[in-house]
């Protein structure tokens, strides 16, 4: 595979291909045309990453399928790829899932179709340049430049309030983006002229620059992840979002703020990111346990998804930042189940949407009598939402809650909170949705899943239930880049 | 005394764009039933013919000088007459429908338009401070009659009194700077005064107090905070094409005007105009931010960010000198041309959407206006998304590359806290755009007119959006043309 620039592929591929679509199904009369040519521009998409996971050597933190070319000489700017064993499950992930999105909104966009195809192929390709960038500012370009479709995505085929909400979400995570974009000037000039991420992790830099940098860092990932108290835009943007704006949000867009503490906070200002442990652990409680409470009392089942998947990240953010290996580890594999689960648990949600548009709670009941094939997916789901064993849920949470105990007995305690919260949250609207009497006539009158969704949902079980039986292929992969990167935090800056 | 003959080949084009001006002047009295036609084919000629003469001039990197030292020959003026031709081509081209629905396409307007391009072109070759007041007031006379140019039209008529009194009293303060500094060292010599600014020769008091009056003329033509009274209702009053006009080829003049003077002439006075140009800088990013989010109306609201983005190319004038280090210098001003000539290109686009939307009897004036647009042309609600994503400084886009440069600069410089404060900003900045793409692509159209445009018109307008787009992807090549009109000027 030598030679072939993989990583240009996963990115172009997908952006290209939305333009296409744009070019071919601009009318909605040419819409058939448009949805498969999306559809293949997402599967050849995802064709490209498979190798990645075929090639990747395990054995090394060194990064692999790099390219390296000049962009802006002028700036000393190079459009520099490369994953490690961190990053390159989630370009996977991400190409996979825009794969599944395409599928999803296969009958449910009636307008405007080619457009909604193309801003879900665009924004893919700009995910996959966020996980491969190696250089600040192709790294910054692609974290910003994401927010215009998904601004696009929610303010044209969203809900009721969908513009508010597509401004909210637009404005905060531009607003925390901006100041990181002025900590990366600051180290451009620090390091005599470098925009290479990783020249700035060998960096020596003092206490006062690392705890300057990593609060810049923290506003910005802070505000993707998203953690308390700057959560507030995801209930929002989740709940007006139309199915596919909520799966590529929750599967995909909210790693990517956990991601940039593991790229930049961390390796950039490891002292400092030692010294704020616990404000970050803090937080990260905070969401676990409050957030935990706020999801169980919604009426309303994506906000209800959408505050579980805050509670979940919290836990990712505290696996970080207990720093050993089981901790980082599990909180790794908490955000690529995380990506399966909350994804499935939104298309199911939008399966039921479809067929009721209401996404009310109260609106529902019994809906496994005449949906029992559904019922039997979105069980699974919620159990893995709730961390059952033997789903992916499961494996992430419990090493994560190991690790916290081992740190400190308190923290594990309050961190363990969430698999009786996750399992009320999930259960108790499941009960209230899929059993019981049949609630109305409306519900009376729902048709079971078809085979699009079907097929759907099933691949989806698969990868959940595999990663919960059998995660090791996934840990052998991230083993050496977390170590590395472990070995470097704890080494430090300050000598 | 001997009489030296100027080379004149260094002026072509300027002498070029005087002779063509007086032709469509007498073409227009004397052949009045084809005037019109003519007017616009002979004005566009003008620019394309100044352009050829440019671009050939252009391969003598050196700096020349002519008319004893009076006039310069550079890269900086030619990239910046370079970017005036095409601002006021644009004008023209996007601007034609307009005036032949408004019945205002007449000889006259033409001359004006050449004029002022004329006025622009020497003052970005001005070497002399007499020279640069010359082309600053041919350009602004010329200036304020275009936008008296609808004479019955009492918007019109009070935007160009407006800009006519203001622009008189900021020439005024001009020439009182150039007195004072004419007084204390002898001379209205550019590279002289240097000279002796350096040396530290003349009285450093009256030099001080001319460089503050200096530093208050431009920033009257800048239009930046607290001279900036005059862009709204300017920009709101004129008739769009020559909103345009002003949005972007003053600008750039403006920018030579303070590289010359500020750059050129008072280097050694650095530290006595960086402080005043912060001052400028921050208040002009606030307040035109700030005012910008209420405007309803899309040319104000383009203004007051047109004020914003001006305070952005002051942060870039003013991170030049810290501890005397060339490299700084070079890079931070390079980049207060590079954000120059960027928010040209956006301004010019913008216009043109407006000018697009325009139509007999309906000015396209409101944000509003724009409702619902990507249901009646996805590919022009497509191409104004470019420029307000680019104006906002979201990548891929031309404009965030600007900002970029701006910022890296004014980091370098040392003012972190500065640089914090425009991008707190830009966010604030970037909800009036976001406000213009909401109207676009998530409002039902309440108008579902069809687009009435020339080809060349959509052509040309479609192009200047793209190339934001293309720029903001491989932004090197206008980075480098930036750096190097200040490496070789300077």
């Amino acid at each position: 595979m030598a030679g072939i620039p993989l990583l240009s592929l996963a990115i172009w591929i997908p952006i290209l291909g939305g333009l296409l679509v744009l070019a071919v199904g601009g009318n909605d009369r040419n819409a058939p045309l448009a949805r498969v040519t999306s559809l293949f521009a997402a599967a050849l998409g995802f064709a490209v990453t498979l190798p990645l996971w075929f090639e990747f050597d395990a054995s090394t933190s060194a990064l692999q399928f790099v390219e390296i070319r000049d962009w802006i000489p002028r700036y000393a700017v190079h459009y520099h790829l490369g994953v490690d064993g961190i990053s390159m499950p989630f370009v996977l992930l991400n190409s996979f899932v825009t794969l599944i999105v395409v599928v999803a909104g296969w009958e449910v966009i009636q307008e405007r179709v080619a457009q909604y195809m193309a801003a879900f192929l665009i924004m893919s390709g700009i995910i996959n340049g966020i996980f491969s960038a190696m250089d600040a500012v192709l790294f910054y370009v692609f974290f910003e430049a994401s927010l215009i479709p998904l601004y696009l995505i929610i303010g044209i085929w969203g809900g009721p309030n969908r513009v508010y909400a597509a401004i909210k979400f637009f404005l905060y995570t531009l607003a925390g983006s901006l100041l990181m974009l002025v900590a990366l000037l600051y180290l451009f000039y620090a390091s005599n002229g470098s925009f290479e991420i990783l020249d700035w992790h060998r960096l020596p830099l003092g206490m006062g620059a690392q705890q300057l940098l990593f609060l810049a860092f923290l506003v910005a990932f802070a505000v993707k992840v998203p953690m308390w108290p700057v959560h507030t835009w995801l209930p929002d943007a989740h709940v007006e979002a139309p199915t596919g704006g909520s799966v590529v949000l929750a599967a995909i867009a909210l790693k990517l703020g956990a991601y940039g503490f593991l790229r930049f906070s961390l390796p950039i200002a490891p002292d400092a990111s030692m010294g704020f442990q616990g404000l970050i652990v803090g937080l990260s409680l905070i969401a676990v346990v409050y957030i935990g409470f706020v999801a169980l009392v919604q009426e309303d089942m994506k906000k209800l998804v959408a505050y579980s998947s805050i509670a979940h990240m919290g836990f990712v953010t505290l696996g970080f930042f207990v720093f050993n290996r089981l901790g980082m580890e599990g909180a790794i594999v908490q955000m690529i189940s995380h990506g399966f689960v909350s994804g499935a648990m939104f298309l199911c949600i939008g399966v039921l949407y479809d067929r009721m548009h209401s996404r009310r709670i109260a609106d529902y009941g019994g809906v496994v009598n005449v949906m029992p094939k559904f019922a039997a997916f979105f069980l699974l789901f919620a159990m893995a939402n709730s961390g059952l064993p033997a789903t992916s849920g499961f494996v992430g949470e419990f090493m994560v809650a190991l690790a916290a105990v081992k740190t400190n007995f308190w923290i594990g305690f309050f961190a363990a909170t969430t698999l009786i919260l996750g399992a009320a949250y999930s259960l108790w609207m499941y009960k209230r949705v899929v059993f019981g009497p049949v609630a109305n006539d409306r519900v009376a009158a729902l048709d079971d899943i078809g085979a699009r969704e079907f097929w759907m949902l099933a691949v989806l079980a698969f990868f959940v239930l595999l990663l919960g039986v059998y995660p090791a292929p996934l840990l052998d992969v991230m083993h050496a880049s977390v170590d590395e990167l472990l070995r470097h935090v704890a080494a430090g800056k300050l000598h | 005394m001997e009489f030296e003959r100027p080379d004149f080949s260094l002026a072509a084009a300027e002498i070029f764009v005087a002779v063509m001006a007086l032709v469509v002047m007498v073409t227009g009295t004397f052949l009045r039933r084809i005037s019109r036609e003519l007017g616009y084919a002979l004005a566009q000629i003008t620019v394309i013919g100044a352009a050829f003469i440019t671009v050939f001039s252009v391969n003598e990197p050196t700096v020349r000088y002519t008319f004893g030292t009076m006039y310069v020959s550079d890269w900086l003026g030619q990239v910046l007459k370079l970017f005036i031709y095409l601002s006021v081509f644009a004008s023209l081209l996007y601007g034609r429908l307009y005036l032949i629905e408004r019945r205002l396409e007449k000889a006259e307007y033409y001359v004006l338009m050449l004029l002022s391009m004329l006025g622009a072109m020497i003052l970005v070759s001005a070497n002399n401070l007499l020279v640069l007041y010359l082309g600053l007031e041919m350009m602004t006379l010329a200036l304020y009659a275009l936008v008296a140019f609808d004479r019955d039209n009492g918007l019109r008529s009070e935007a160009a009194i407006k800009y006519f009194v203001l622009g008189a009293i900021s020439s005024g303060l001009l020439l009182y700077g150039m007195s004072m500094i004419y007084g204390a060292t002898g001379s209205l010599d550019l590279g002289t005064v240097a000279q002796a600014v350096y040396l530290g020769a003349g009285d450093e008091m009256v030099l001080k107090f001319g460089v503050a009056f200096l530093v208050a003329g431009i920033a009257f033509k800048f239009g930046v905070v607290p001279f900036h009274m005059w862009v709204p209702d300017v920009y709101h009053g004129a008739a769009t094409p020559v909103t345009l006009l002003i949005a972007s080829a003053p600008k750039l003049a403006g920018v030579a005007l303070a590289l010359r003077l500020l750059v050129g002439g008072f280097f050694g006075l650095a530290e006595t105009w960086q402080p005043m140009l912060m001052l400028l800088a921050v208040a002009s990013i606030v307040l035109g931010n700030l005012a910008a989010i209420v405007q309803n109306n899309i040319k104000r609201m383009l203004a007051y960010s047109g004020i914003s983005h001006m305070g952005f190319v002051l942060l870039g004038l003013l991170a030049g000198v810290t501890d005397g280090s060339h490299q700084l210098a070079f890079n931070a001003y390079s980049s207060a041309l590079f954000y120059a000539v960027s928010y040209a290109l956006m301004s010019l686009a913008s216009f043109g959407m407006v000018l697009l939307l325009a139509r007999t009897g309906f000015e396209a004036e409101h944000i509003d206006d724009f409702k619902g647009l990507n249901r009646r042309s996805p590919w022009f609600a497509a191409m104004m998304l470019f420029v307000m994503f680019s104006m906002a400084g979201i990548p891929f886009f031309l404009g965030f590359f600007a900002k970029f440069a701006v910022l890296e600069a004014v980091v370098a410089a040392g003012h972190t806290w500065l640089a914090v404060l425009a991008v707190i900003m830009s966010v604030i900045g970037a909800y009036y755009y976001l406000r213009v793409v909401k109207v676009m692509y998530f409002d039902e159209p309440t108008d579902r007119t069809v687009l009435i445009a020339s080809s060349e018109t959509r052509v040309l307008l479609s192009a200047n959006a793209l190339t934001l787009a293309v720029a903001g992807l491989m932004p090197q090549g206008l980075m480098s043309i930036c750096a190097y009109a200040i490496l070789t000027s300077f």
